[in-house]
């Protein structure tokens, strides 16, 4: 247990190495509120396998340019590239998500060629494929379905770690991927699509309302185009998929799999320690496997048997001696200490409700990620536990 | 506790602050719309995203799409909140267009409205930048109801796309009302009584974020506000002191010969620990100086808020506004 550990005292250290180590473990999903540090946690998780011996694949989503860059993602090619200087047997590849490009490639893998470019060409399957809600989420988890069977089929990988999009709530990585299946498949777009023909007597019935109002109603607020352009995208989509919903379920099942290990990545602060327990609570409602809790930049002293109190009024009593750099040392202790008590505080808000949660705390780092020894250090830290 | 300084956003009604995940939006958001209320005005504090973030800051109940009071600004000002719900909005939007609230279960079960409130791009936006807008203008009498409405905003990766709602609905709406309420939004968010203020961390990625959005939003024509400046460390050490705990030159022999004169045991791994704290502190202070450099060179107005190592309740809020007051943004 590090200093940092000190922080939770009451819950049991997420061992990431074992996890790591773990040949049974094939997919590593990093999720977590934004802004907590999950695209840095995937990369220097996937970073730390490699080292250790493991073929592994990083896919993230949205990586800050210096991250990207350290791990040799310059440009954006929706194709897994391999990392170089990793040390030791294994095998770091990273990719950068493309969503449109993944739509794209989904079409043109299902429609022959004459087909695709006409749903390509469709201008709401242009919008559909660069601007739904969800659409990030859907393609995310094609693309690790994509990366998973070529892992099973070729052998090229036995790791996959993923970091999830960033979006309003974590939440949003399971829900909005079976949300948006629902609407491709669901009777609303097809009433867009047709509204006389899909609506029949069943939807009169429905729409005590007035169908007719409803559906002038569509078409004064979306206009005309908008329906035309749906029309022929559901006509040409028609059977071409089975269905996004079923696809889309068919990767969630895939995540409730042993094989697959969450890891949930937050702060010390409120807000992200509140979605982070939303998250924990979904995984065990839906019997999804939580591997551990990483409780990312966290304050941390070697000198707690010095606190806050102490040092504060040994501080004053110093500055009356005259010895201001001594005052001044100990008063920056006491502030580490009051920011250490404040994180301890809300941590322990989060292990009183979830005490089986193992976890793994991870300091403050001085500086931003720039390199692979950097993404090294944070690897050895959440080792450390 | 009056203040007579003039603010710099005079004419300013609607403040949306945004910033990168993890810099405090809704603290300063709160902040701001206490040091707005001072002196006895109306302040609406608006939350999008189905967080309840006001709620918990003033530690109040959850809120709800009904303007509820939330908090007193010193010397007789008053602050409401209110957490805006896109399917709300949208019920109210059929109903004021189409007296068709009635049907809302029947479009609920057909998806139409899971479709316009969470997947059709922009829609959500509309109605809640719409909403929004509403209560900017909304008047009692020849008063306006709200002499200020404080939004705590999407984060700044997703905020142009959020305000510039006449772009972001330009594919699925070229004509009805969804347009008209689209183009009544821009003709507030756009003006000059719209400010966007960013919130940032004296850090390397929030301010890269920070100029990035700001770069976008003046692309876009939206009035870019103030770059807020939050958790800013208070540098401890004099700037002697702070280039020797850079250099690690600090004289630790001192150190602990000072302890002991006031009954800490100075253990060598106390003044290990101690020194390391103090370099620790040096570096973050040096690099907030770069990152400070990096934002004045954006050349927009900014305000400081200060670090507080114990946190934010509803009591340190009153601080944090009286900072800004005192700094001229209110």
């Amino acid at each position: 247990m590090n200093n940092a550990h000190a922080v939770v005292p009451k819950s049991s250290v997420f061992d990431v190495d074992a996890m790591l180590a773990d040949t049974s473990v094939r997919i590593i999903v990093c999720c977590g509120a934004g802004g907590v540090g999950k695209t840095t946690t995937a990369a220097a998780l996937a970073l730390r396998a490699a080292e250790q011996g493991r073929k592994v694949v990083v896919l993230t989503i949205d990586p800050a340019r210096r991250l990207a860059q350290s791990l040799g993602l310059g440009h954006l090619d929706n194709e897994p590239r391999p990392v170089v200087g990793i040390n030791g047997t294994g095998s770091l590849d990273a990719m950068m998500l493309d969503m449109k490009r993944t739509f794209d490639e989904f079409v043109e893998s299902a429609a022959d060629p004459e087909r695709a470019a006409t749903i390509l060409a469709n201008p709401f399957y242009q919008s559909l494929s660069s601007s739904f809600a969800g659409t990030q989420e859907y393609m995310a988890m094609e693309k690790l379905g994509q990366l998973r069977s070529s892992a099973v089929v070729e052998d090229r990988w036995d790791l996959i770690v993923v970091d999830t999009p960033p979006s309003r709530s974590a939440l949003d990585f399971l829900d909005a991927p079976r949300r948006l299946g629902s609407f491709l498949d669901g009777r609303f777009i097809r009433l867009l699509a047709a509204p006389a023909k899909a609506g029949g007597r069943a939807y009169m019935r429905v729409l005590s309302a007035g169908f007719g109002v409803f559906t002038s109603v569509l078409s004064k607020i979306l206009g005309g185009q908008v329906l035309t352009d749906v029309q022929q995208f559901v006509a040409s989509i028609d059977t071409l998929f089975g269905g996004f919903r079923e696809r889309a379920d068919e990767t969630y099942a895939m995540l409730k799999a042993d094989d697959t290990a969450f890891v949930v990545v937050t702060a010390p602060e409120r807000d992200a320690l509140r979605e982070a327990s939303y998250f924990v609570e979904r995984l065990d409602g839906d019997d999804m496997p939580l591997a551990g809790l990483v409780l990312n930049r966290v304050a941390s002293t070697s000198a707690s048997a010095i606190d806050a109190a102490t040092a504060t009024s040994a501080a004053a009593r110093l500055a009356v001696l005259g010895a201001d750099t001594s005052a001044a040392i100990l008063r920056i202790h006491a502030q580490l200490v009051a920011t250490q008590d404040r994180q301890r505080r809300l941590a322990e808000r989060f292990t009183s409700a979830h005490r089986h949660v193992p976890i793994a705390v991870v300091p403050t780092m001085p500086a931003d990620v720039t390199d692979l020894t950097d993404l090294r250090t944070i690897g050895q830290a959440l080792a450390d536990g | 506790m009056a203040h007579v300084s003039d603010s710099d956003w005079e004419g300013v009604r609607l403040h949306i602050v945004t910033g990168k995940g993890g810099t405090g939006k809704t603290t300063v958001a709160g902040a701001l719309a206490l040091a707005l209320a001072t002196g006895g005005k109306r302040v609406l504090l608006i939350e999008v995203e189905g967080r309840q973030g006001i709620a918990q800051l003033f530690d109040v109940p959850p809120l709800d799409y009904n303007d509820r009071r939330i908090a007193s600004a010193p010397d007789g000002g008053e602050v409401f909140g209110n957490a805006l719900d896109s399917e709300e909005a949208l019920l109210e939007f059929l109903d004021m267009f189409y007296n068709m609230r009635r049907a809302g279960s029947a479009l609920q079960k057909m998806g139409a409205i899971d479709f316009a409130t969470t997947i059709a791009p922009g829609v959500r936006d509309v109605l809640l930048t719409g909403k929004t807008k509403e209560a900017v203008r909304r008047k009692s009498g020849d008063d306006y109801v709200y002499d200020a409405v404080v939004m705590d905003a999407p984060p700044t990766g997703r905020i142009t796309r959020f305000l510039n709602v006449n772009n972001e609905i330009a594919d699925l709406a070229r004509t009805g009302p969804i347009r008209s309420q689209a183009d009544a939004v821009m003709a507030v968010i756009a003006s000059p009584q719209t400010a966007v203020h960013v919130v940032t961390l004296l850090e390397e990625m929030p301010v890269q974020e920070t100029a990035d959005a700001i770069t976008e939003l003046q692309e876009a024509g939206l009035p870019v506000g103030a770059v807020i400046v939050n958790q800013v460390r208070v540098p401890l050490l004099s700037p002697t002191e702070q280039t020797r705990a850079l250099e690690q030159t600090l004289d630790s022999a001192q150190l602990a010969i000072d302890l002991e004169s006031v009954g800490i045991t100075p253990t060598d791994d106390v003044i290990a620990a101690l020194m390391h704290e103090a370099a620790a502190h040096a570096e973050r202070v040096a690099l907030e100086d770069r990152e400070r450099f990096t934002i004045a060179e954006l050349r927009i107005p900014t305000y400081e808020l200060p670090f507080r190592p114990d946190g934010v309740d509803p009591g340190t809020l009153y601080d944090l506004a009286e900072l800004l007051l005192t700094q001229g943004v209110a």
